[in-house]
């Protein structure tokens, strides 16, 4: 239990100070500590698998590719509100008054909606005893019983890959 | 008779000074095959046979100025390094190199050597090594510097690109041997085909072999895959910048990560510990012999082959070793399925 105090309040501290830092690469190592200690509390949980998987797939594939786009586009400081008035860019709040109103009416929702969702999420399945720790019982129940959503899944993910490269790619098609 | 909570510690302490003396034996070692490799005779002034020049090289490094450059982040400048060697260190604690042992007789309960027996150790190394990219990366745009910068990136792409035909090559060793545990691949691997040939995975998968060697190389960032630290191009690549200890830091992950990928290949490829004519409590010697063997087989590619130019290298590990991988995996799994193996 104690243990489950420090990665909680690791992985909450490390997320707050995500949203806290005016740097993006800070930003991005603080995530990744965040889901180090995720980690750590699916290890407290007797589900080693999914302790690993989180930390190769998240910390480790995924914030790897932020970390470059973050480098590359050389985002090193935060455009500040104020930066944004000065300049009378459009989208920032001096252009468009409605902006902010439209954003705290989305956080709302945001809040509604996971508070919605959180009431009535039934905690615990009907994996059995063990199952979660031992690999070949997830693999089993992935590619069988939650087959279809698992492919559905990654279709989705193709498409929105198949997505970004179209609206990346500048041109008509075959003078690349 | 010795608790077993204080052997465990005694094993982690051990391990740890290994891995600590380990890097500076393969500078040794490097600097002396390398020489005998170009006919020179190497470091051979301090201590006899030059034995002592790691230790040099140690104080000499410990007594330089820690410099950081002023428009560098100091924060993740610190860091770096640290990151680096931390998963250098981490990833041997589930590496088994021993079997199961009282230590002569000073514990009651046979203990593995191994500092911890994870059941997805072969994940566990996978996710440490995907770990270890950070500190590059994070050195590379830390110091601000054009050189570090690329040196830092071209690690992170080769790192990531090679990691896929790694991790590959890991999964048909795991689907052979059906069991994520490294002490549980090693002991499916005991005994001998026909009485003479030993049960290594090595026979049953050589194009895995192989492939993981060579995603070991570029892992490693090793010539002939030396990208990161090209010194004709890069000046010395992500750790341009560094001096003191945190360039030792560096320098002493990039060999104790050499050391941890030469220890996987032997136990998922070359029977860990077993071997034959010396008993099973003995097996450490076997599995010391077969990691020297392939850090020799490292070093000895390093000062055979040039280092390629980058796009063939990415050409290389995206468009032959990486289907060579996956075409494994596959007909790995449809060997496994139809013979039941």
């Amino acid at each position: 239990m104690t243990l489950f105090y420090v990665f909680g309040a690791v992985a909450v501290t490390a997320s707050l100070l995500v949203i806290a830092q005016r740097n993006p690469i800070h930003s991005v190592l603080l995530l990744i500590a965040s889901f180090g200690a995720l980690s750590g509390l699916y290890v407290t949980l007797d589900a080693p698998f999914v302790a690993v998987i989180q930390i190769i797939v998240y910390a480790g594939a995924i914030m790897v590719l932020f970390l470059f786009v973050v480098m590359l586009l050389n985002a090193s400081q935060e455009t500040t509100e104020e930066d944004l008035e000065r300049r009378g860019a459009p989208g920032s709040p001096a252009a468009t008054p409605g902006l902010k109103v439209f954003g705290a009416l989305l956080a709302l929702a945001l809040v509604v909606e996971l508070v919605w969702a959180l009431t009535r999420a039934s905690v615990g399945g009907d994996f059995g005893e063990g199952s979660v720790s031992s690999v070949a019982a997830i693999g089993r129940t992935l590619f069988t019983d939650y087959a279809f959503p698992f492919e559905v899944t990654s279709v989705l993910i193709l498409v929105a890959m198949v997505g970004a490269v179209v609206l990346a790619r500048r041109g008509t098609p075959g003078d690349a | 008779m010795i608790p077993l909570l204080i052997a465990q510690f005694g094993i982690v302490l051990f391990v740890f000074v290994m891995l600590l003396s380990s890097a500076a034996v393969m500078v040794l070692f490097e600097r002396k095959l390398a020489a005998r490799l170009q006919q020179r005779f190497g470091p051979y002034l301090v201590g006899p046979w030059g034995s002592l020049q790691p230790l040099a090289d140690v104080i000499k490094l410990m007594f330089k100025e820690e410099l950081r450059p002023a428009a560098a982040d100091a924060v993740l400048f610190t860091l770096a390094p640290i990151i680096s060697v931390t998963a250098a260190f981490t990833a041997f604690a589930v590496v088994p190199f021993g079997a199961e042992t009282t230590l002569f007789g000073l514990i009651d309960e046979p203990l593995r050597l191994q500092v911890a027996d994870v059941n997805v150790a072969i994940l566990v190394i996978f996710a440490v090594a995907s770990m270890s990219v950070y500190g590059i990366v994070l050195a590379g745009w830390s110091s601000n510097n054009k050189y570090s910068l690329l040196g830092g990136l071209r690690a992170s792409a080769q790192m990531i690109s090679y990691e896929l035909s790694y991790g590959l090559s890991l999964a048909a060793v795991l689907l052979v041997a059906n069991s994520l545990s490294l002490s549980d691949i090693v002991n499916g691997q005991s005994g001998t085909w026909l009485g003479f040939i030993p049960r290594w995975y090595v026979f049953l998968q050589p194009i895995g072999f192989l492939v993981y060697m060579t995603a070991g190389i570029a892992e490693t960032n090793r010539a002939p895959f030396d990208f990161p630290e090209a010194e004709q191009e890069l000046v010395a690549g992500y750790h341009t910048e560094y001096s003191s200890m945190s360039f030792a830091m560096f320098f002493m992950a990039e060999y104790i990560n050499m050391v941890t990928v030469s220890a996987v290949a032997t136990d998922l490829f070359l029977g860990g510990w077993h071997g034959p004519f010396l008993p099973e409590s003995l097996g450490w010697i076997w599995f010391l012999v077969k990691v020297g063997a392939i850090l020799f087989f490292y070093v000895w590619t390093r000062w055979t082959l040039p280092r390629y130019r980058y796009d063939q290298l990415m050409a290389f590990g995206w468009k032959v070793l990486l289907p060579v991988s996956v075409l494994n995996l596959i007909a790995t799994a449809a060997m496994v399925l139809y013979f039941g193996l």
